[in-house]
């Protein structure tokens, strides 16, 4: 007498968050669309510029692209840590510190200046290990705070947050480190970083949705202690998705050092408040349990095409900030409101 | 004593100076159900806690299918054959019923450790069967348990219980919080286990369901069991009493397997 609701449901196998994602993506159009027909009435009150099509414009749609990769790799990571109901402030900072370890690793021997002279010439292996490894172990630090001593997220990466931005400066006493071999710069070349960035979402996307640990991560963002009794072993799990997220971090770091050719103590600040506002217009719920990497890939793309559009449209940079920091909050609210209608309707 | 599934002996706990459960001597026989009935504090959560290994108890043994236990927490208990379904529902709200069902025990397709691939479709095909055994219509498998109702949400927790547990199935106060159909429907969910033979402890406030659904009536009192009838032999009025202390508790006394 149900088998026709079974076979539906069997149809919708892995959708769970769909609708979610469908508002983001129709955002997403709805915002481009605005930036468009901006785009062609803005001589009306610019002089200085002709009426042109903001999409139709493959170096635009690169750079919307390009400028939120390396931030967007830090979201994935982020979006994991979220789901799970935590947060991570440390990112941005452990991204400088990983960058300066780093680079350290990648100098050429043309440089006279180098951190370690007889570490020059490296194959690229090695600074690309140490920018994983060094945001991998600020994971570990992070997600052990937070899963043993239990202290609460927010406070455990903000400490680290402090901490590895000191790291960064402490490393050359505040010097920058530039030079890195040819070889490495193949990772922020072109279009390099949205490949790595679009290779990473993809994993991540079908690890959360497709594995016991994507299943742990929304079970216990979901109900801790419906996952412990449950007997998933939560401290564990949550040391592994902080672990990850920083290794995201890390590879962050090296994109962003592979790119710019430089890494300063100063790398990568306010880096984890834009990967948080990526994953939160991307709908995943700051309460945990909810959002997806399909949904923060399309936050990414929101922010790009914001950021872009503001440009485009000759918008003072003060004026973005502002703007984007109203975005950011409208999500945060829609996202209590989703929830508070959920509430009345169970 | 073969067919004893759980016994209890001495059973206590004391939190600080209060003393929730006192001496208490339960039995629990193959394919039996035992509503465990009595006022607010009497100890019958203490009872349910000290069995599932929710907390330790201060004194006392448990038997459980033969051998002597003392479970280090409610995973431990659980992997013994004891499944409970907690006041609180142990659900993940965010999860749809397959994904709540399997939840800690998932099925998987690839061992990768953490990362071992989930097997969906043979899950999603289980919880078919086990909701069909347990007659739980949920319309639709794929959505979120948040948007489910109270009923709903009950009868996937104790459907999840029912469809693992062969041995023992602890619930407490299950339809404390439904509505009539609702209750209906989790009480043809407790014949369907009577049918199948698994044996069941319910703690309830409802003595018509009590007088319904089980085959004999455990009552607390102040943290002591006072009374172990079967069903034919008492009724209503004769419970309440033992639950207000008019009948005394000499009729523990009396009767020390209290079987």
């Amino acid at each position: 007498m149900w088998g026709n609701d079974m076979r539906v449901a069997m149809n919708t196998a892995h959708r769970r968050q769909a609708p979610g994602e469908v508002n983001v993506l129709i955002g997403l159009i709805v915002i481009a669309i605005i930036f468009e027909a901006l785009g062609w009435i803005q001589p009306a009150w610019r002089s200085d510029v002709a009426a042109q099509s903001f999409l139709l414009n493959k170096l635009r749609l690169s750079i919307i692209i390009g400028q939120v990769a390396i931030t967007g790799i830090i979201a994935v990571g982020v979006t994991q840590v979220i789901i799970t109901g935590g947060i991570d402030l440390s990112s941005g900072s452990v991204v400088g510190a990983a960058a300066m370890i780093a680079m350290s690793f990648a100098q050429a021997s043309a440089n006279a200046r180098a951190v370690y002279p007889y570490l020059t010439d490296m194959p690229i292996i090695v600074p690309a290990l140490v920018a994983v490894l060094c945001g991998a172990l600020a994971g570990v630090v992070n997600g052990g705070l937070i899963a043993y001593t239990k202290i609460p997220p927010f406070i455990a990466t903000l400490g680290m947050m402090v901490t590895a931005r000191g790291i960064a400066s402490w490393y050359t006493k505040g010097q920058p480190i530039s030079f890195p071999t040819d070889e490495y710069t193949v990772f922020g070349s072109g279009m390099h970083p949205v490949m790595i960035f679009v290779a990473l979402a993809a994993l991540f996307h079908l690890v959360l949705r497709y594995t016991l640990y994507g299943r742990r991560t929304y079970a216990i963002g979901s109900n801790e202690e419906a996952a412990r009794v449950s007997g998933i072993n939560v401290e564990r799990h949550l040391l592994l998705v902080y672990t990850i997220a920083g290794a995201l971090a890390g590879i962050a770091a090296l994109v962003l050092t592979s790119k710019n050719l430089t890494a300063q103590a100063g790398m990568g600040v306010m880096y984890e408040l834009d990967a948080i506002a990526m994953a939160v217009i991307g709908g995943v719920s700051l309460s945990g349990g909810r959002g997806s990497i399909v949904g923060t890939v399309l936050g990414a793309l929101i922010f790009g095409v914001i950021t872009s559009g503001f440009t485009f449209l000759g918008i003072d940079a003060y004026y973005q900030q502002i703007i984007k920091g109203g975005i950011i909050v409208s999500a945060v609210v829609a996202d209590v409101a989703r929830q508070k209608r959920a509430a009345r309707r169970a | 004593m073969s067919d004893i599934i759980l016994e209890t002996r001495g059973l206590t706990k004391h939190y600080g100076g209060v003393h929730a459960l006192e001496d208490a001597n339960f039995t629990l026989r193959a394919g039996e159900h035992i509503a465990v009935v009595g006022d607010n504090g009497a100890g019958k959560s203490t009872f349910v806690r000290q069995i599932t290994g929710v907390e330790q108890r201060t004194a006392g043994k448990v038997w459980f299918g033969g051998d002597e236990v003392i479970f280090s927490g409610p995973i431990a208990a659980r992997e013994a054959g004891i499944e409970t379904v907690f006041q609180n529902l142990a659900l993940a709200d965010d999860l749809d019923v397959p994904s709540n069902l399997f939840l800690g025990r998932e099925l998987i397709k690839f061992n990768l450790g953490p990362f071992s691939i989930l097997d969906h479709k043979t899950m999603r095909e289980r919880t078919q069967q086990a909701l069909t055994k347990t007659a739980v219509k949920i319309p639709n498998l794929s959505s979120a348990i948040r948007n489910m109702s109270g009923g709903q949400r009950q009868c996937v927790a104790i459907a999840r219980s029912a469809s693992f547990a062969s041995k023992l199935i602890i619930m407490d106060e299950p339809t404390a919080a439904l509505g009539v159909q609702e209750t209906a429907q989790v009480e043809n969910i407790i014949r369907g286990l009577k049918a199948r033979g698994v044996p069941l402890i319910l703690v309830s406030h409802n003595l018509r369901q009590v007088f319904d659904l089980v085959d004999r009536i455990v009552v607390f009192r102040r943290g002591r069991i006072v009374a172990s009838l079967a069903k034919h032999e008492t009724d209503g009025n004769d419970i309440v009493s033992y639950i207000t202390g008019v009948k005394g508790s000499e009729a523990a006394l009396e009767k020390p397997g209290l079987t």
